[in-house]
């Protein structure tokens, strides 16, 4: 009987902390909308900011925001199990497989509604909120890369730290000038640049770097989309994947000229005692790198780890004869979106909608030390923003030359496939030609098998998508 | 069976119904649900589609799965002996009358209490090519260009073997309990006849400890098959030409990255026939050399 009794509490306590979950309204009868965000420190404090205002800003509606790490993973189990969040903000490369596999709810018709469209957005960022004739996202703060470089250290090999490299020749040239190495000359050791190597020295490969110029893997997280600067398309945009591409094949054959030039073993031993690209750890925030590319958030990190360090930023030249008419740059984006199954996607979207009005964007992106994806921005806002390379980072993402990874739903994979290539290729342990080959092999049976999928649910997806009565 | 039996029974099965519950839910309905999507192309997100054999043939012709199908073996061939050898070989030297015993142990001990992603984290640093613990000590006897462990894909799989070896811990620990168990009669008789220490160690000391012994190698085999944390903390995309990418790490990977569950799911059933297989085979072939006291 005891048993039984305590069975009963079992089972009545589960079933109470199920509706306690599921209840979704506080105390004070307001709507409470659930937001996952992968951000954290003061990326996440910002946003924060933002809530905080928005909260106050009515009565019906509390935003609580929660730091999910893998984003990704976490959403994609939460949506499976059928308890999303009301509002997660993903990577823009995650749209198109998220939205492919209906776990998201179109905008569009709210965003009419809210007579928000394309009119409103940068046109590269509002393309990355579509996929499939559909508006899955809008953008909290937008990105894209350019090349930070040194001036102390331009200065001590007699480089205008004010002239930057405008060629893809000059950065090649101002890279091995800026290499410093070390070796024993005449039984003396002695630190010169790169450049001044004799023939024999070189071949001998009897010296250690102990300063990078520049170093094209540095770019990290962006090592498989140098293609672009070479003219790479990556995809069709239909059924073909191009890994294989001219564009993609100078890019790898770029990176293994880097390495033979430098010396493989000299490189790796470089590169040994340093970390990440966003750490204290790295060559360029230890003063021991010239040059990188990065995005607008590097900053913040320059002033984290290297308060010191004097930085300008420039375009990163293509290759010659691709965008000579206007620089090159990839753009990427923090997005918002709402999970199919969402409790309340109105709200949801009311909180999305506050975060696109100008001012309120603004806030977001001067917190984060960013732009905006707004076509209109205030002139106070470039005038006093807190990153001096706001300005130029926010002119990059308007080139007609700003590109953006492909939107296939195993963009994932294709960039893991594209980074174990390039590793391959800077190792010398297989041919540009080669390691091309087996990403194109790869990728596009990975391919093969979504698109047979998407074949037969494709018709399914988009009626669904089309039956706006879910809302 | 009578009243007070069934009344008897169905109290008992009340009292361990949390447990049935759990087995039910937790273990054999997933095990089950894995077993219907391995046959599936499944994503998590969208319902699954029936697809019969096709993710069972994939696997033939993907040449990332048998990549990481020969690391995981090679790595167990090598690291699997090596370690069982080595944690012979302390236990046999822990269990010698020597002063500070007990410190030793607790020092041969400790690495195995350390999480796999710190010992990932740390090893990462030891086997640093130019500034690692490992290559500097190799460097200062002389080898003028040590291995590159984190960067050659031949030198990959030996570098994890070391951080294997030095996780043996708990091995060294079950091997001294067997060793305090040899009958001493058997040793003292063994001297009296003249035996020498390695003739004692052959004839008497592993013969008598070799259930435990192959306890401990089925279990290496097992673990072995199934390593993940360290190697997936100290390996981005499976390292250099994916030469770390093991069998669990893919399996990983191909689940939550790519979104393939049921590829993934296949994946797992093979892991499961292999090891079973592997296992018959490891018993089948000590049947001569493992034997119990009782027979």
């Amino acid at each position: 009987m005891s048993a039984l009794v305590s069975l009963r509490t079992l089972v009545f306590a589960l079933v109470l902390s199920a509706t306690a979950s599921a209840a979704s309204g506080d105390r004070s009868g307001r709507v409470v909308i659930n937001y996952w965000e992968k951000w954290s420190g003061f990326e996440a404090e910002a946003m924060q900011a933002i809530i905080d205002d928005f909260n106050r800003s009515q009565e019906r509606i509390e935003v609580r925001m929660l730091s999910i790490s893998p984003i990704d993973t976490k959403l994609m189990l939460a949506a499976s199990g059928g308890n999303p969040p009301d509002v997660a903000g993903l990577w823009e490369y995650s749209i198109p497989d998220f939205a492919e596999k209906g776990a998201l709810l179109p905008l569009d018709e709210a965003l009419a509604e809210a007579g928000l469209g394309a009119e409103h957005y940068v046109p590269s960022y509002w393309e990355l909120c579509r996929h499939r004739g559909f508006t899955w996202a809008l953008p909290s703060t937008p990105g894209c890369v350019a090349l930070f470089y040194n001036k102390r250290l331009f200065r001590e090999v007699g480089l205008n730290p004010d002239q930057p490299p405008r060629t893809f020749a000059e950065v090649e040239a101002m890279s091995r000038r800026l290499t410093r190495v070390e070796l024993e000359r005449n039984g003396r050791r002695v630190r010169i640049s790169f450049d001044e190597l004799t023939v024999p020295e070189r071949q001998s490969g009897k010296y250690s770097i102990v300063q990078i110029g520049h170093q094209p893997a540095d770019a990290g997280m962006f090592v498989s989309a140098w293609g672009f600067w070479f003219g790479a398309k990556y995809y069709d945009g239909d059924r073909r994947i191009l890994a294989d591409d001219a564009g993609n094949l100078a890019a790898f054959r770029w990176l293994r000229e880097t390495m033979t030039t430098y010396g493989v073993d000299q490189l790796k031993n470089f590169g040994a005692s340093f970390g990440q690209s966003q750490s204290a750890v790295s060559p360029f925030l230890a003063g021991k790198g010239a040059m990188v590319v990065q995005g607008p958030w590097y900053p913040n990190f320059i002033e984290k780890y290297a308060p010191d360090l004097e930085w300008g930023v420039t375009p990163f030249p293509a290759a010659p004869g691709v965008a000579d008419n206007a620089p090159m740059t990839l753009i990427i984006a923090d997005m918002l979106v709402i999970p199919r199954g969402a409790k309340h996607p109105r709200e949801a979207f009311e909180f999305l909608r506050y975060t696109q009005q100008r001012e309120v964007a603004e806030k977001l992106a001067r917190l984060q030390r960013k732009f905006t994806a707004l076509r209109e921005v205030s002139p106070e806002f470039i005038a006093t923003h807190p990153n001096p390379a706001n300005r130029l980072f926010s002119e990059l993402s308007r080139s007609p030359n700003a590109r953006a990874v492909p939107k296939l739903s195993i963009w994932r994979d294709y960039d893991i496939e594209m980074s174990v290539a390039a590793l391959n290729v800077r190792y010398l342990l297989k041919t540009p030609e080669q390691a091309l080959a087996e990403v194109q092999k790869r990728v596009s049976w990975r391919f093969d098998r979504v698109m047979r999928r998407w074949d037969v649910v494709g018709d399914e997806r988009l009626a669904e998508w089309r039956d706006h009565e879910r809302w | 069976m009578s009243g007070g039996d069934r009344t008897r029974l169905w109290t008992g099965l009340a009292f361990i119904s949390p447990w049935i519950v759990g087995f039910l839910l937790f273990t054999v309905y997933p095990v089950a649900a894995s077993l219907y999507y391995s046959f599936c192309d499944y994503d998590v997100l969208s319902r699954p589609i029936w697809v019969g054999l096709l993710n069972y043939q994939d696997m033939v012709t993907d040449e990332v799965y048998w990549k990481s199908l020969n690391n995981t073996l090679v790595f167990s061939a090598i690291s699997l002996p090596l370690g069982l050898c080595f944690a012979l070989a302390l236990a046999l030297l822990l269990n010698r009358p020597v002063g500070g015993r007990g410190v030793f142990r607790a020092i041969y001990y400790l690495p195995s209490l350390v999480p796999a992603v710190a010992a990932g984290a740390v090893w990462l640093w030891m086997l640093n090519t130019r500034d690692g613990l490992i290559n500097q000590g190799l460097l200062s006897l002389g080898v003028s260009r040590p291995p590159q462990w984190l960067d050659e894909p031949q030198w990959t799989k030996p570098g994890l073997a070391l951080v294997a070896i030095w996780g043996c811990g708990n091995t060294v620990v079950i091997l001294l309990a067997a060793l305090q168990g040899v009958p001493r009669t058997l040793l003292e008789a063994a001297t009296i006849d003249g035996a020498s220490a390695w003739r004692r160690l052959w004839h008497v000391v592993i013969p008598a400890i070799s259930p435990v012994i192959y306890f401990n190698f089925i279990v290496g085999v097992i673990g072995a098959l199934q390593t993940f944390a360290t190697v997936f903390v100290m390996f981005t995309n499976g390292g250099p030409d994916r030469s770390a990418l093991f069998y669990a790490v893919y399996l990983y990977e191909s689940a939550f990255e790519s979104r393939q569950m049921g590829y993934a799911c296949a994946m797992a059933w093979v892991l499961f026939l292999l090891t079973l297989l592997l296992t018959w085979l490891a018993s089948r072939s000590t049947r001569g050399f493992v034997h119990y006291s009782a027979e």
